[in-house]
């Protein structure tokens, strides 16, 4: 019950309530239930949050972009009939044009097709990775944080010691250890392209949670909440995590876009997604050499790209804005 | 707070034996034979690879080996790459380039960083902020060596503003600094605007404002201050970053850096370039770390560090 | 106030930092030298060896070695040609079986140190022994007495160090001061086609004293000598006022500046702050963009750069042992259309196995219509077969630019015939050699062949003969290795004959696919003319002239 300690706002939740038949809301209804103490507490905080959420435009907005990338993820062939591994090497580098709207890559394969398939790839490696580091960071983080002390200086350093490894360094050896070979399935690539990328990645994660959560301890309604007799557990989850998770959600958020690049980076030294496996990451790295001649190879995967880290970034906006207690 | 620094100095030793056996059996473990390839497509002579393999101690077992290197890097021997040039001399060409660039980065990213996102967060949906927004996007989404080849092509070829490749200026470094700025400075902008945000609808903000004290004052003083712990620990983490993770500005500006040593000595397998050089590296972010967190305590007077 | 205390500390630290980098940067405005003046600039990489003549066999440290050292021949930059250089004389009596070689006199060493019969005979004696283990050293196989200066091998093959019969080879001997004899262990015609290669170089006596400063800075006799090395900056090199050769070079110096980086190179090449980039990255040279930005000041040079495609010997993966099958693959490919899309014109179609930059007796389409594009034909002869069951790979490194053309080559025999071709990267090439080395690959695999010199039997032996050394898909075929053999033993054209005879006999069993030939583009600036490259791809210093 974190709102107990927030102060009230202007416009104070219980004024909309009303508004709102609980009956629609069938999450909120379970989770009130699974809480035990439905009676005695009128609202929780999830239960706020996608309140809030519903309402809020750039929620709506992003929602919509989601559902349609990852149907495009699930189902290419929702948005598209052409087969992106029929490529003409005569049609190679070609321009947008009637029949290729996104015009043709090095190979001659036409790049549309190309960018709706890869959208499996690329967003599965950038939001595993990005949940995988982001759920390990903060642990980490919060422990060291909370506990302060010798907890801290382990795990501190501990950090430490992962941050200096170079990611490509800990990337070959994890990709080399579990080498592919032609008949490895697309899925266990990827499996070990998101260990690669996340097994060092989750470093920054838990230095930004650590630095919040030293911040966030000190505050009354922790002090409280502690004076008051709760587990450590509660405290951590129920007042420190929902304050401290910003700089975490805003991190996730644009680097869940740099690993979609990197991913790239690996499959450009041999090591990441090989063909026949489709990504953004691949057609933008193989634009490389091609800039000047052909920037529509780099224009397209890029814009996909750029949608999608800007669908999370605006979840991301939102949800945090739902879940700060500061807000309520 | 002595007491405590004092501590956190003596950590360091274990944290750089640490990493420096987990670096030196990570390129150990690193997969081929290093000198196998040196002969391109034919195979080398079974002589040459069994003297550089006994020259480089790569036929002892890791912990002999490594305490072989460990032997000598204490005496102060560094060792030497493959092709025979000392790695202490390869270290001290390389750190006090890569100092600079990642010290320009730095204040890059932090002055426009701190400029944009404090612009962005003061009026939220504003046009500001959305262009911070769009910017980013543009900085994520457009890979650095895209990045790197449009600024050194346009700047530095077309306009001649800033020398084409690094030519061992402090100035030749501003270009690549930018660019290896640019997409830290997307984080940091978008760290403050969503810290100042939620801290301009603190309790403190509001008595400060109730109190009568000027926007500018309230914003610059209060909600900042208080939003810059994250920043401040993105900076430092990135600092560690920038320093090693170069090598795509470096490559593209011709800068002898350290992120090329360390790329360069991981697909040779040298064992020695690569342990040095993020040894240094550990060292520096070691340093860089416990500043950062003395920084808490002067941001927030309710941290403390015991 | 606590807001001053906290900016001084931040502003001190960089200003600390910036003070610490000033101290150690790069102080010699390194650039500025080689403008103006009649010095060039030319696009250097980091050596991956020292410069000892033994231990050389890359590019980055070649290049210059090649600027540093004469030898007794030198191969013409226009034809590949050898001519005598410090040689005055190179006679055998017997087809090829002893040599007698008369130096020119008043070669010297940058030293001041005279060239006599013992500076090559001590260097080549020295790259041949055992004990120093150089990478070069099976160039001097040939000779008597090779085995001799070998290590003997334990159980697992690997040498055993200081256990050699003799220090020298008994197939060099000094007669005096200008005259040397080589003794071979059997007759090669061609054997003073090899003398032009970096391996054979003479040493000075300060050489031996102290091998590892010597590869630091090495000495020669050829027409520029090393002044400075700086790692990963550049390596500074001065014309050498004595020197012998007939063609003295116009300039009065050389700089190699190392790039990691070929776009960063080119991009300076475009402001004129580098002189000559011996070749252009693939960004330039797609859709001619090369001659946009440069105008006419580039040059084209077909080189000794071999690619084929090997398959997989058949202990290792039986798919492929029906020579019907790799023709029909071969048929299956566009060379053509690869060369053109992917490699914009800087490859040339492969139509046999040997390089068309051998002047002596190479003649064009050794290979017929299984090079040539023909997918009906490629179906036919496929379906004649038992086909190929399952997916294969076609691996590569991916350290190096193969990507592409190795994902096109599988596209086109994929949409040929009914089979699975995967495109199979390895991370580094010394992952990948080891993989063939060990027979552990299966399918078919990328190999290149770079010349040594150029020879038809360069060409064909180390390859094709029944257990040569980069024999990668075990081929073996006695007609072949007897016609080979006999061709060693043949002079001129009937010699040369005989090889062809041996790679015509490739064309039935296939044992490699050929595929194109190299061709270097290079650009130069404005600041330079008369830019030309040898067949080794390096610059011909000794043509370049400055435009003041």
């Amino acid at each position: 019950m974190s709102s107990s300690v927030a102060p009230d706002q202007l416009a104070p939740p219980p004024a909309r309530v009303p508004e709102r038949p609980a009956g629609r809301n069938g999450r909120r209804r379970g989770r009130r239930r699974g809480g035990g103490h439905a009676a005695a507490v009128p609202r929780s905080l999830a239960g706020d949050a996608w309140r809030d959420l519903r309402r809020n435009p750039l929620f709506l907005i992003s929602a919509a972009i989601i559902v349609v990338l990852v149907a495009m993820a699930a189902v290419p062939g929702l948005f598209t009939d052409a087969d992106p591994r029929a490529c003409d090497l005569a049609n190679s580098r070609l321009p947008p044009s009637g029949s290729a709207w996104f015009g043709y890559d090095l190979q001659g394969c036409d790049m549309y097709a190309r960018t709706i398939h890869g959208a499996r790839a690329s967003i599965l490696v950038g939001v595993l990775t990005t949940l995988g580091i982001a759920v390990v960071g903060s642990v980490v983080g919060m422990v060291a944080g909370y506990h302060g002390g010798r907890v801290d200086a382990l795990l501190s350093r501990l950090t430490d010691m992962f941050f200096a490894v170079p990611m490509l360094l800990g990337a070959i050896i994890v990709l080399a250890t579990f080498p592919s070979r032609v008949d490895t399935p697309a899925w266990q690539t990827i499996g070990k392209v998101v260990l690669a990328l996340g097994v060092l990645g989750w470093t920054t994660v838990a230095r930004l949670m650590r630095s919040t959560v030293i911040q966030v301890k000190q505050a009354d309604y922790v002090q409280a909440a502690r004076g008051l007799g709760a587990g450590t557990r509660r405290i951590l989850l129920r007042h420190v995590l929902p304050n401290a998770l910003a700089p975490v959600v805003v991190y996730s958020t644009i680097i869940l876009g740099v690993f979609v690049v990197l991913e790239a980076t690996l499959s450009f030294l041999g090591i990441g997604l090989q063909a026949p496996v489709i990504s953004w990451g691949i057609a933008i790295s193989e634009a490389r050499s091609y800039i000047r001649q052909s920037p529509h190879m780099l224009l397209f995967p890029g814009a996909f790209l750029s949608v999608t880290v800007l669908a999370f970034i605006m979840l991301g906006d939102a949800v945090r804005d739902a879940f700060d207690p500061r807000l309520r | 707070m002595g007491r405590y620094v004092v501590q956190r100095l003596g950590q360091m030793v274990p944290v750089v034996i640490g990493t420096t056996f987990l670096i030196y059996a990570l390129v150990w473990a690193l997969p081929g034979d290093p000198f196998a390839a040196k002969c391109g497509d034919r195979p080398c002579p079974q002589a040459y690879v069994d003297r550089m393999t006994a020259e480089y101690n790569l036929d002892d077992p890791l912990p002999l080996a490594y305490l072989q290197y460990m032997g000598n890097l204490v005496t102060g021997d560094f060792g030497q790459t493959f092709s025979g040039a000392s790695v202490a001399g390869e270290l001290l060409q390389r750190y006090p380039i890569t100092l600079q660039l990642t010290v320009l980065a730095i204040v890059v990213e932090v002055v426009i960083g701190i400029a944009a996102g404090v612009l962005a967060g003061i009026r939220r949906g504003g046009f500001l902020d959305n262009l911070v927004l769009v910017s980013t996007l543009v900085v994520v989404s457009i890979p650095v060596f895209v990045l790197g080849l449009l600024a050194q092509t346009f700047f530095g070829v077309r306009l001649g503003w800033f020398p084409v490749t690094s030519d061992g200026t402090l100035y030749s470094l501003v270009l690549p600094a930018i660019v290896l700025g640019s997409l830290s400075l997307a984080f940091v902008a978008r760290l403050v605007r969503a810290n100042l945000v939620e801290n301009l609808r603190t309790d403190y903000v509001r008595t400060a404002i109730a109190k009568g004290l000027t926007r500018q004052r309230v914003i610059g003083v209060h909600a900042l201050r208080n939003s810059l712990i994250p920043v401040v620990t993105f900076v430092g983490a990135d600092f560690g970053g920038l320093l090693g993770g170069a090598v795509v500005v470096e490559g593209i500006f011709n800068i002898p850096g350290v992120g090329n040593m360390i790329f360069r000595g991981i697909n040779a397998h040298e064992g020695a370039t690569v342990t040095a050089a993020v040894t240094v590296l550990v060292l520096v972010f070691l340093i860089v770390n416990l500043l950062v967190d003395l920084l808490y305590a002067v941001i927030d007077p309710r941290i403390r560090h015991v | 106030m606590p807001v001053s205390p906290r900016r001084s500390v931040v502003l001190g630290t960089v200003a600390i930092a910036l003070a610490l980098g000033a101290c150690g940067g790069g102080d010699d405005g390194g650039e500025a030298a080689g403008e103006g003046d009649n010095v060039v600039t030319v696009r250097g990489c980091n050596p991956q060896s020292a410069f000892v003549p033994a231990n050389s066999n890359e590019v980055c440290s070649g290049d210059i070695l090649d600027q540093v050292f004469s030898f007794l021949i030198r191969y013409d930059a226009e034809t590949g040609e050898p001519t005598n250089e410090i040689a005055a004389d190179i006679t055998t009596p017997d087809n090829g079986l002893t040599w007698t070689i008369t130096l020119e006199d008043g070669w010297t060493f940058h030293d001041g140190s005279p060239v006599t019969a013992q500076s090559f005979v001590d260097a080549w004696n020295w790259a041949a022994y055992g004990d120093n283990a150089t990478l070069n050293s099976y160039f001097f196989e040939p000779i008597q007495g090779y085995a001799e200066v070998q290590n003997q091998v334990d159980a697992d093959g690997n040498p055993i160090e200081g256990t050699a019969q003799a220090e020298t080879m008994s197939g060099l001997e000094v007669v005096d001061d200008l005259t040397f004899n080589v003794t071979l262990t059997q007759a090669e015609s061609q054997f003073p086609m090899r003398l032009g290669y970096t391996a054979f170089a003479p040493l000075p006596e300060s050489f031996y004293e102290d091998p590892e400063a010597f590869g630091q800075h090495p000495i020669g006799t050829g027409p520029f000598q090393f002044e400075s090395w700086e790692p990963n900056i550049d390596v500074r090199l001065t014309a050498y006022p004595d020197y012998n050769g007939d063609v003295k070079p116009s300039i009065d110096g050389a700089i190699y500046r190392i790039y990691e980086n070929d776009d960063a190179a080119y991009n300076d090449l475009q402001a004129d702050q580098l002189d000559i980039m011996p070749l252009l990255p693939t960004s330039a040279l797609a859709g001619d963009t090369y001659r946009i930005d440069l105008g006419d000041r580039f040059i084209s040079r077909e080189t000794g750069v071999f690619e084929t495609i090997t398959f997989a010997p058949a202990s290792v993966d039986e798919r492929f042992a029906d020579p019907r099958i790799r023709q029909a693959i071969s048929m299956a490919i566009n060379r053509e259309e690869i060369v053109e899309q992917i490699f914009s014109g800087a490859r040339t179609p492969a139509t046999g196995w040997v390089s068309p930059v051998v002047v002596n007796g190479y003649v064009e389409g050794a290979c017929g219509e299984f090079c040539t594009y023909d997918p009906g034909a490629a179906q036919d002869l496929y379906a004649q077969t038992d086909g190929i069951d399952g997916p294969f790979p076609l691996s590569y490194n991916a350290d190096s630019d193969h990507k592409a053309w190795v994902e096109a080559v599988c596209n086109q025999i994929d949409a040929t015939l009914p089979v699975d071709c995967v495109p199979t990267p390895f991370v580094d090439l010394a992952t990948f050699r080891n993989e063939i080395t060990n027979r552990e690959l299966t399918g078919m695999f990328r190999t290149g062949w770079q010349m040594d010199y150029p020879s038809l039997e360069n060409f064909l032996v180390p390859i094709f003969a029944t257990g040569a050394s980069a024999n990668d898909g075990d081929y073996s075929n006695a007609e072949f290795d007897q016609l080979v053999e006999e061709a060693a033993r043949t002079e001129g054209e009937a010699g040369a004959e005989l090889y062809r005879q041996a790679e015509a006999l490739l064309r039935n069993d296939m044992p490699a696919i050929p595929l194109w030939h190299r061709v270097n583009i290079a650009g130069y600036s404005s600041h330079v003319e008369n830019v030309q490259l040898t067949v080794f791809q390096t610059v011909d210093l000794l043509s370049v002239t400055t435009t003041g």
